[in-house]
C-alpha cells in the first residue's frame, strides 16, 4: 500500500459541500493527503475537481465540512490563510500581472504591505536558489507578459515554492504544455516530493495520473465515486469510474481526401499584442479530411484562426479559397466564402451571453433571407431556424426565447456547431471544439465534424490537446513560433516525435531540406 | 513678441505653478483608483464637496490644515460610496462615476444653500498665504514660480513624490499595480481585491477632495457655484496624458497649466482684444482632447481598468 | 461577500427590488426636508401638487418632459451600444444653434416646408457634433466620455461666443440672445390655448420610432449585439465601426431635436440658459428607463415631474431646489444598485 501507515495525514478534508443554486458542485466529500504522495483527482470537465480545489484553497467558501490542514483547522474562504498554513496552488488559468516582472510576480502579498521596502535582493536570491533546486529556469526580470505558456507555469510554482508551500495543488497543469515539458513537470514534482512535499494533482487525462500519482480519487457529478491505488489500477477501470459508463470513442473512418479547397501560400501576420504572427505559412485544407493543427498555445494558432475566419488579412502572402484568391477578407467575407467556424472561445466571442438562443442563432445571417428583408426581422423565420438547430443538434434549452447564457457549456457548444453547419460551409475550421466539454458533448461534436468531413467538407482542428489531434485529423501540421512543420499522415508520428516539433526543434532542418 | 515676455516673467510661472496645483491632487487621486482598476468618474462632483467642506470647516472657525482635512474627509466619504457601488457590487463604473459626480455636486449646493439661505455674495475667508521658502525663493524666476508659493502647492509636489514612492517602491503600490492589471494574480497570492480596490478608490478621491479645497482655500478663497467647472474631467485626461505615471501625470498637469495660464496672460493682450475671449476660455478643453488624441495609441492602460472582479469567477 | 447569478427571479426580486429603491428614494428626500428644517411630509405633498396638482402644473410637467425625452432617447440608444455619450447638452444646444441660424430669416419657406427643414438641421448639428467623439473612438481608441464631456464646455463656450457676436440680437438690450425665429419656424401648439406644443408629440413619435427600430430592423439589432458583445459582434460579422457610427449619428440626432423643440417650441430664440443641463439629465432618464425607448417617456415624466415639483415646493417651503438633483442622483444609483440586485444575489464566500 503506498498510503504507508507511517505517513501522516498533513489534509484532512472532511464532507466538503459546496452548492450553487440547485447545483451541488461537490456533495460531502472527504479525504486524506499524506505526506511526500502525489493523488491525483480525476474527473470529466464539470465534475467538481476545481470547486473542491478552490474551496481548498479559499477562493470559495464551503456549505458544510471541515478541512484540517497539519492537524489545524483552515479557516474558511481566505486564500491567505491557505497560503500560510501551507497549502499553495498553481491555477488552470495562471493568475500573473502582466505588467510585473517575474520576480514582483513572486514576492506580491508576501511582505507586509504597509512596510516601506520590499525586499527585492533577498528575494532574488531566493528564487535563484529555488529555480535550482526544481528544476525551475526562469528569469526573474522578465516581464510575465512576454513568458511563454510553459514559463508561466514555473513561475506560478515557484510563486508557491517561494511561500514554503508543503502542499502543491495543481489544476489541469499539463492542458497547454508540450509532452516534454510534461516530463519535466512531472521532473519537478517528484524532486518536490522527495523533499517531503504533498501534491494534489487535476487531470481529466488518464495516462498523466497513472504517470505521476500514487493515489487516484475519483469525482463525478460532485461525488468522490472511488479511490483506487494507482498501481492497482488501469485506465479501463479510471475511465468507466469517471463517466460511469464505457466511453465511446468517436468512429473515424478512412478519409477520401478531394481537391484543395483553401489554400495559404507563404503567408505573415503581424504579431497581435504577446501573439505571435504567422511567418512565411503554406497550409493546404483539402475536401474530405481533417487537418489537424497541433501547437503550445501561444505559437501562432490564433493568428491562423483570425486569418481563416476573417479577422485578419495576410501581411505578405496568397489566400486561395476554392482556387480563386481573395482581395478582399472579412467575417462575412469568410462566411460568404462558406466558411463555418467555430470560435475558440464560445462564451466571448461565439455567443453573445445576453441575446437569446434565436438571437444567437442568426448571429451570423442575420442580415439575410429569410432572417430580415431589407433591415427588417422576421422574427416569425428566425424562431423556425432556431428551433430547427435545437432539434437536430440536441441542443437542450427551456427555448429559443431563452437566454443563452443559462446554457451549459455543451449545450452552447451544440447551438455554435449547428449556426454553423446549417449554413452548409465547405471549410470548417474549429479551433479548440471541444475543451471544458463533459464526454457525451465531447463525442457529440467530435461525431458531427466527422459525419461533415465525410459528407465533404475540409476541416481545419486547432487543439492543444495533442489526444485530440491524434484521433481526430488525418493530417497533421504542428506550429511553433508562426511556422507550419510538414504534413504527418495519420499513425506516421508519436506523441513524443510531435512534442519535439512542438518545441520548435526541426523546423530549420526541414527548411533546410526544402532548400 | 509678446507671447516671448510672457514665457520669460516669473509671475507666469508661478501662475502655472498655481493652477496646476488642484490639478496635481486630482489628477494623482485619478491615478490611484484607475491603476488599481476603477475608473472614478465621481471626481468632478467630489471635487465640488471638497472645495465647499474644505471652506466651509475654516468660514465655521476650523483651522486652515483643519479644512484641508475636512475636505479630503468629504471626499473619501463619497469616494466610499462609489467603492462600495462600483467594487463588491461591480456595477457599471461609468454609471457609478456620473451618479456620484451628480449627487456629490447636488449634496454640496443643497447644504451650501441651507448652511447660508440668505446669502448673495458668497463670504471670502482667511485663505492659505504664500510662503517664501528661505534662500530657494531668491533663485531668479525659479524662485518666485516653484517656492513662493501657498503651503497648499508645496503639499501638491510632495504627495506627487510619495504617490510615485508607494506606487514603485512598497508592497502596497506593488499590490496595486497588479489588482488594476489582473486582479486574479492579488487573489491568489492571498491579498484582498475588493479592499485594495476600496481604499484606493477612497483614498484617491480623498485626494480629489484636496484638489477641490485648493480652489476655496488657497486660489479664490470663497465658495461659488460651478467653480470646478470641468477641472475633474481635465484631470481624468491628464491620467491618460500622464500614461497611468504619477511623475508625467505632473509633467502633464504643469504643461496643461502652463497653456491655461498664457491663454490668460494672451486675452489681456493686443491678440486678446481682437480674438474673443471664448476661445481662450476653451483652450484648456481642447488641449486635454488634444492630449487624449496624441497618447491614445502610445499609453499603456492598467488591463483590468473597468472591468469588476467577482469573487470566484473566471 | 460575491455575486451569484439568479437564474429565474421571480415577481418579488424584479418589482420588490425597484419599489424598494424608489422607497428609498423617497426617504432620502424625507431626510433632506428635515436637514433643511421642514416638515417631510408637507415637502412631499408640496412636490406632488408642484408636479401633477393642477393643469398648470401638469402642462409644466409635460413642457419639462419634452426635452428629456430627446435627451434621454439619445442616451439610451447610446449606451445600448456602449457608445458613452455625456455629451447630449452640447449636442442639443448645436442643434438649436443651426435651428436659429436657418430659423431667423435665412430661409424664407412655408411653416409645413420650413418646420422639417429646421429638424432636418438640428439632426444634422446634433449628429455632426458625436461623429467626432465617435470617430476619436474608432479610430484611435480614445475614450468618449471625456471627449463628449469637454466638449459640453466647448460647445456652451462657441454659443456664449456667437451671442455676444455675430448672432447677438440688436433689440436684446444687451443680454446674449439671439434674434426670435420667424413665426412660420415656431412649433405649433397641440391643443389651441394649452401651453403645451408639438415638441412633445414629436417626442413621443420619435420614442416609439426608436423602440421600432431597436426591436424590428437589423440595425437595432447590431445595436444591442454591438453594445452587449463587441468581440462576438465583429466575428460573427457586424461591421463594428460602421454601427457604432450610426449610433453616433442617431444618438446626436435625437439630441439635436431636443434643442429645435425647446427653442420652436418653447423659447422662439437662443439663450445660454436654453438648457439647465437636459444633456446630463438625460443619462438619468435613460438609466432609469432602463435603456427601454419606452419606458424613457415615463422615466423623463417622472423626472420632470420631480423638478417642476421641487421647483414649485422651494417657493412655497423654502427647501432649496437642489433636493431634486440629489433625489434623481440617488434613484439612479439605488436602481442600478436594485436591478443589479435583480440578476445576482449576494452571497458568502
Amino acid at each position: 500500500m503506498p498510503e504507508a501507515t507511517g505517513a501522516r495525514a498533513v489534509l484532512r478534508l472532511r464532507n466538503i459541500t459546496k452548492r450553487f443554486g440547485p447545483l451541488t458542485a461537490n456533495d460531502a466529500i472527504t479525504f486524506d493527503l499524506h505526506e511526500g504522495e502525489v493523488i491525483a483527482l480525476l474527473g470529466e470537465n464539470g465534475a467538481g475537481k476545481t470547486t473542491l480545489m478552490n474551496i481548498l484553497f479559499g477562493h470559495y467558501t464551503a456549505d458544510e465540512g471541515e478541512i484540517e490542514v497539519f492537524g489545524e483547522p483552515l479557516p474558511p474562504g481566505n486564500p491567505r490563510a491557505a497560503l500560510e498554513a501551507g497549502v499553495g496552488m498553481v491555477h488552470q488559468h495562471f493568475t500573473l500581472a502582466d505588467n510585473l516582472s517575474v520576480l514582483d510576480n513572486i514576492v506580491l502579498g508576501t511582505v507586509p504591505l504597509w512596510r516601506l521596502r520590499s525586499g527585492r535582493g533577498a528575494a532574488r536570491a531566493r528564487i535563484d536558489q529555488l529555480s535550482r533546486d526544481f528544476g525551475l529556469s526562469v528569469h526573474p526580470d522578465a516581464k510575465a507578459g512576454a513568458l511563454s505558456v510553459g514559463e508561466r507555469q514555473r513561475v506560478e510554482i515557484l510563486k508557491a515554492l517561494y511561500r514554503d508551500a508543503r502542499i502543491l495543488i495543481l489544476d489541469e497543469p499539463t492542458a497547454v504544455l508540450t509532452p516534454q515539458e510534461t516530463d519535466d513537470l512531472f521532473a519537478t514534482l517528484r524532486k518536490a516530493v522527495a523533499l517531503g512535499l504533498s501534491v494534489i494533482f487535476i487531470s481529466h487525462k488518464m495516462h498523466e495520473v497513472l504517470a505521476i500519482s500514487s493515489r487516484v480519487l475519483v469525482l463525478r457529478h460532485g461525488s468522490l465515486i472511488g479511490e483506487v491505488v494507482t498501481a492497482e489500477t488501469d485506465r479501463h477501470q479510471l475511465a468507466h469510474m469517471m463517466v460511469g459508463s464505457e466511453i465511446v470513442a468517436p468512429e473515424v473512418g478512412g478519409a477520401a481526401p478531394g481537391e484543395v479547397l483553401l489554400r495559404l501560400r507563404d503567408v505573415s501576420t503581424l504579431p497581435v499584442g504577446n501573439a505571435v504572427g504567422l511567418r512565411s505559412l503554406s497550409l493546404d485544407l483539402r475536401a474530405g479530411q481533417i487537418t489537424g493543427l497541433a501547437g503550445v498555445s501561444g505559437n501562432g494558432q490564433a493568428a491562423l484562426a483570425d486569418l481563416i475566419a476573417g479577422e485578419a488579412m495576410p501581411e505578405t502572402g496568397d489566400l486561395e479559397i476554392a482556387g480563386a484568391g481573395i482581395d478582399t477578407w472579412s467575417p462575412r467575407a469568410a462566411l460568404d466564402a462558406r466558411i463555418g467556424r467555430i470560435p475558440e472561445d464560445r462564451h466571448r466571442t461565439g455567443t453573445i451571453s445576453d441575446f437569446t438562443l434565436s438571437e444567437n442563432s442568426v448571429l451570423e445571417a442575420y442580415e439575410k433571407e429569410p432572417f430580415s428583408k431589407r433591415g427588417w426581422f422576421d422574427w416569425a423565420a428566425v424562431d423556425k431556424h432556431t428551433r430547427a438547430i435545437i432539434a437536430r443538434y440536441d441542443v437542450r434549452c427551456p427555448g429559443p426565447d431563452a437566454r443563452i447564457r443559462l446554457l451549459s457549456g455543451g449545450n452552447m457548444q451544440k447551438l455554435i456547431l449547428g449556426r454553423a453547419l446549417e449554413a452548409d460551409p465547405t471549410i470548417i475550421l474549429a479551433v479548440q471544439p471541444v475543451r471544458g466539454l463533459d464526454i457525451g458533448a465531447v463525442t457529440y461534436v467530435q461525431s458531427r465534424l466527422i459525419e461533415a468531413r465525410d459528407a465533404g467538407a475540409a476541416v481545419l482542428l486547432i487543439s492543444e490537446d495533442l489526444d485530440e489531434i491524434l484521433t481526430l485529423a488525418d493530417v497533421i501540421h504542428v506550429i511553433s513560433e508562426g511556422r507550419l512543420s510538414p504534413a504527418f499522415t495519420r499513425g506516421t508520428k508519436t506523441p513524443a516525435e510531435l512534442g519535439v516539433w512542438m518545441a520548435g526543434q526541426g523546423f530549420e532542418e526541414a527548411a533546410g531540406h526544402a532548400a | 513678441m509678446e507671447i516671448l515676455d510672457i514665457l520669460i516673467s516669473a509671475s507666469f510661472w508661478a501662475a502655472a505653478v498655481r493652477i496646476a496645483s488642484p490639478l496635481i491632487f486630482a489628477t494623482l487621486g485619478e491615478l490611484i483608483c484607475e491603476r488599481a482598476g476603477v475608473l472614478n468618474l465621481g471626481i468632478e462632483g467630489i471635487m465640488v464637496v471638497g472645495a465647499f467642506a474644505g471652506w466651509m470647516a475654516v468660514y465655521s472657525g476650523a483651522d486652515l490644515w483643519v479644512g484641508v482635512g475636512v475636505a479630503m474627509g468629504a471626499g473619501m466619504l463619497f469616494g466610499l460610496l462609489h467603492a462600495i457601488l462600483s467594487v463588491p457590487f461591480g456595477l457599471s463604473q461609468h454609471v457609478v462615476g456620473l451618479g456620484i459626480t451628480l449627487l456629490a455636486t447636488a449634496s454640496t449646493y443643497f447644504a451650501y444653500r441651507v448652511a447660508l439661505p440668505e446669502v448673495t455674495n458668497p463670504p471670502r475667508i482667511e485663505a492659505f498665504k504664500e510662503l517664501a521658502i528661505p534662500l530657494l525663493s531668491d533663485i531668479p524666476v525659479i524662485g518666485q514660480a516653484l517656492f513662493t508659493q501657498t503651503p497648499l502647492t508645496y503639499l501638491a509636489f510632495v504627495t506627487a513624490a510619495i504617490v510615485a514612492f508607494v506606487l514603485y517602491r512598497t508592497p502596497l503600490g506593488l499590490a496595486l499595480r497588479a489588482v488594476g492589471e489582473n486582479p486574479h494574480s492579488v487573489e491568489a497570492q492571498g491579498l484582498s481585491v475588493t479592499g485594495l480596490r476600496m481604499g484606493a478608490v477612497i483614498v484617491g478621491s480623498g485626494l480629489m477632495g484636496v484638489g477641490g479645497a485648493f480652489l476655496t482655500m488657497s486660489a479664490f478663497n470663497s465658495f461659488f457655484f460651478e467653480m470646478v467647472n470641468g477641472r475633474g474631467w481635465i484631470c481624468i485626461a491628464l491620467v491618460v496624458f500622464g500614461a497611468w505615471k504619477p511623475g508625467k501625470a505632473l509633467l502633464g498637469a504643469l504643461l496643461f497649466a502652463a497653456f491655461d495660464a498664457l491663454q490668460i496672460r494672451l486675452q489681456q493682450t493686443s491678440l486678446g482684444a481682437d480674438i474673443p475671449y471664448q476661445i481662450f476660455l476653451m483652450m484648456p478643453y481642447l488641449l486635454s482632447i488634444l492630449a487624449l488624441v496624441v497618447m491614445s495609441r502610445r499609453a499603456e492602460v492598467p488591463a483590468a481598468l473597468m472591468v469588476p472582479f467577482n469573487k470566484g469567477e473566471r | 461577500m460575491r455575486l451569484e447569478p439568479v437564474a429565474d427571479p421571480g415577481w418579488t426580486r424584479t418589482l420588490g427590488l425597484p419599489a424598494l429603491a424608489l422607497g428609498g428614494t423617497v426617504a432620502i428626500a424625507m431626510a433632506l426636508a428635515l436637514i433643511a428644517g421642514s416638515n417631510p411630509l408637507a415637502v412631499l405633498g408640496l412636490i406632488l401638487k408642484g408636479a401633477v396638482g393642477s393643469k398648470f402644473a401638469l402642462l409644466e410637467t409635460l413642457n419639462r418632459a419634452t426635452p428629456l425625452i430627446f435627451t434621454g432617447l439619445a442616451v439610451a440608444v447610446a449606451f445600448r451600444a456602449k457608445l458613452w455619450n455625456i455629451g447630449a447638452e452640447a449636442q442639443l444646444y448645436m442643434g438649436a444653434l443651426l435651428a436659429v441660424v436657418l430659423g431667423t430669416g435665412a430661409v424664407a419657406l412655408p411653416s409645413v416646408l420650413l418646420i422639417p427643414v429646421l429638424m432636418a438641421a438640428a439632426i444634422t448639428g446634433g449628429a455632426l457634433m458625436l461623429l467626432g467623439p465617435a470617430f476619436l473612438k474608432t479610430r484611435l481608441g480614445v475614450d468618449e466620455v471625456v471627449t463628449t464631456l469637454l466638449l459640453n464646455f466647448v460647445m456652451i463656450l462657441v454659443v456664449s461666443m456667437l451671442l455676444e457676436g455675430p448672432m447677438k440680437d440688436p433689440m436684446g438690450m444687451g443680454w446674449p440672445k439671439s434674434e426670435r425665429l420667424v413665426p412660420d419656424a415656431r412649433l405649433p401648439r397641440i391643443v389651441t390655448g394649452l401651453r403645451l406644443h408639438w415638441g412633445f408629440g414629436l417626442a413621443l413619435i420619435c420614442a416609439v420610432l426608436v423602440w421600432v427600430m431597436q426591436t424590428r430592423t437589423t440595425l437595432g439589432y447590431e445595436i444591442r449585439a454591438v453594445g452587449l458583445n463587441r468581440r462576438a459582434a465583429a466575428f460573427a460579422g457586424i461591421p463594428v465601426t460602421v454601427v457604432v457610427i450610426k449610433t453616433a449619428l442617431i444618438s446626436g440626432g435625437l439630441a439635436g431635436l431636443a434643442g429645435f423643440s425647446e427653442v420652436a417650441g418653447l423659447k422662439g430664440s437662443l439663450t445660454l440658459d436654453l438648457s439647465p443641463g437636459f444633456g446630463y439629465t438625460g443619462i438619468i432618464v435613460a438609466m432609469l428607463a432602463l435603456l427601454n425607448p419606452l419606458g424613457v417617456i415615463v422615466s423623463a415624466l417622472f423626472v420632470a415631474g420631480i423638478f417642476v415639483g421641487a421647483d414649485s415646493m422651494s417657493r412655497a417651503a423654502g427647501v432649496p431646489t437642489y433636493i431634486a438633483d440629489i433625489l434623481l442622483a440617488s434613484a439612479l444609483l439605488l436602481m442600478v444598485l436594485a436591478i443589479m440586485l435583480t440578476r445576482f444575489r449576494v452571497v458568502r464566500g
